[in-house]
């Protein structure tokens, strides 16, 4: 089931589709070009963007424009990159950062 | 170097653009996001008259109107610092550097953040966010979700996600504690809420903000509010029951509701489990106001206008010479309201950059600005026109100690 709004009652029917591929840990998916990477995940049913650095939980999109940070990614290799702010293209290639080791943690 | 650099591409933002190109200034905008428009984007309501206002289409007729005009702009672009030297402002952003004698900072405003237990998890969003995931990039942000907290901005996005198909179950309020205080508590949503009242189809919620005149009937209204909630635009609003708690393993499974009492507490014994699969958190906007801060313009904290404000003036001048603000960095108003200060602006800047015989126009600017928040369809907060004046009382006594301190300096220098 596409979660994808596809015929709105006042918004009219979507116009766009022309989809490309991306990766998201090493997982092949379809998104609109130009459309936000946390968009384009998020109609693939994906909500966990990364774990957090310290604990470990779980995080995803929480303000979608911008200011939280909480959708950090990397792209192409390049660490910290917001999902919500990133249009996706062909063939990028995005990784959820994960814990990081800590001398203190138990 | 441009005549005139715009940082933020909302209502304010495109307008002040469209007015300084009109001008024949060379004039840049710069945003972070990708799509011009800011939260304008995400608007979609049904006005008084009947039509419908759309955001997209709103934005779009602005940002095309501007390149039209020519103006240049660098979306995708974050602005990481601004400086003044010698009358110029350089402006640092992730790509490039720019410089500019006239910067608008029209940054618009932010969502507050409602700490609840579990809102860590993925699913849990601003309902901003929700907005426009909503009805900018048409995803769902799930198939049925919670809004925590009850204000003018959470109602009218519980309307837009209904209308795309989303269930809202419930629009309720959080449990109260130190960060959430007022949110948290019946009587002040209520309170709060008695101002879009007239916006509501719900017999219940129009009859009652004509009862509720004082406070004890306010109480009273609580107290006598249905514990299943009122239902507006077919969506339970429930201001005796709040989230305790959102739970779920990796991501949004539910919420634990429970009962409360008029003055916020929980009844033990009252939780019940709400499955969803994602819940939005509403604590009202507040101005994005880092960049004027960064400056060094000085701020004052203004309550009705939605938090700090950076001083300005009704021309949009900040006191800094080459900085104005527009829109909702200046405080918590509608679109439109924001796209009128954006033509104040833009005039300011043009007169700034040498440009003679304006103050006519400026000076009608302004009233249109007032007769536009006059006829405001929602208004974000029902003491705005205080707000607007404490800030206005500011600039004076602003402006004021300055000429004192120019006055006495220049003695000093003399002796």
């Amino acid at each position: 089931m596409t979660r994808r709004i596809l015929d709105h009652p006042i918004l009219g029917k979507m116009e766009d589709n022309n989809y490309v591929s991306f990766t998201f840990n090493q997982k092949g998916y379809k998104g609109l070009e130009n459309e936000s990477l946390a968009a384009a995940l998020l109609a693939n049913g994906i909500r966990t963007l990364r774990h957090h650095e310290e604990s470990g939980s779980p995080r995803g999109i929480y303000c979608n424009i911008g200011h939280c940070y909480e959708c950090r990614v990397s792209v192409d290799g390049q660490q910290g990159i917001r999902a919500c702010l990133t249009p996706v293209k062909e063939g990028m290639t995005v990784e959820s950062d994960g814990q990081l080791p800590s001398s203190k943690r138990r | 170097m441009d005549n005139a650099i715009i940082i933020g591409a909302g209502p304010a933002g495109l307008t002040a653009a469209v007015t300084c190109a009109e001008k024949g200034l060379d004039v840049v905008v710069i945003d972070e996001y990708m799509r011009a428009g800011g939260r304008l984007l995400g608007q979609l309501y049904e006005e008084p008259n009947g039509n419908w206002w759309n955001g997209i289409k709103e934005s779009n007729k602005l940002y095309e109107k501007a390149v039209d005009l020519g103006v240049n702009f660098h979306l995708n672009t974050a602005v990481n610092n601004i400086e003044n030297s010698n009358g110029i402002w350089t402006i640092y952003t992730e790509r490039e550097t720019f410089h500019t004698p006239s910067l608008l900072l029209a940054t618009g405003a932010a969502e507050a953040p409602v700490p609840v237990p579990g809102w860590t998890l993925p699913g849990v969003m601003s309902v901003g966010a929700a907005q426009v995931m909503t009805n900018v990039h048409r995803v769902k942000p799930g198939e049925r979700g919670v809004i925590i907290g009850v204000n003018v901005l959470s109602a009218a996005i519980a309307m837009e996600l209904q209308l795309a198909g989303v269930e809202v179950a419930s629009l309720t309020l959080p449990k109260t504690n130190q960060v959430t205080q007022d949110a948290g508590k019946p009587k002040e949503v209520l309170d709060s809420l008695l101002h879009v009242s007239h916006m509501a189809p719900s017999p219940f919620v129009r009859y009652g903000s004509k009862l509720m005149k004082n406070d004890f009937m306010k109480k009273l209204g609580v107290n006598f509010f249905p514990k299943k909630g009122v239902k507006m635009w077919d969506i339970p609003i429930q201001l005796r029951k709040a989230v305790t708690k959102i739970y779920g393993e990796d991501e949004v499974e539910g919420v634990t509701l429970a009962t409360i009492n008029a003055d916020g507490e929980v009844v033990s014994g009252s939780e019940e489990h709400i499955p969803v699969d994602f819940v939005c958190i509403a604590g009202g906007l507040y101005p994005l106001a880092e960049l004027a801060a960064v400056a060094g313009c000085p701020f004052y904290l203004v309550e009705e206008l939605g938090g700090y404000v950076p001083l300005h003036n009704e021309r949009m001048e900040s006191p800094l010479e080459g900085l104005y603000v527009a829109g909702n960095i200046t405080g918590i108003e509608g679109a439109k309201v924001a796209a009128a200060q954006g033509r104040t602006a833009g005039l300011s800047m043009a007169h700034h950059a040498g440009m003679d015989d304006l103050d006519g126009e400026i000076k009608n600017s302004i009233k249109r600005t007032e007769q536009t928040r006059d006829n405001a369809h929602i208004q974000f907060h029902p003491e705005i026109e205080t707000g607007r004046k404490k800030i206005l009382q500011q600039w004076d006594a602003y402006q004021s100690n300055k000429e004192r301190s120019v006055v006495s300096n220049s003695r000093g220098g003399i002796t």
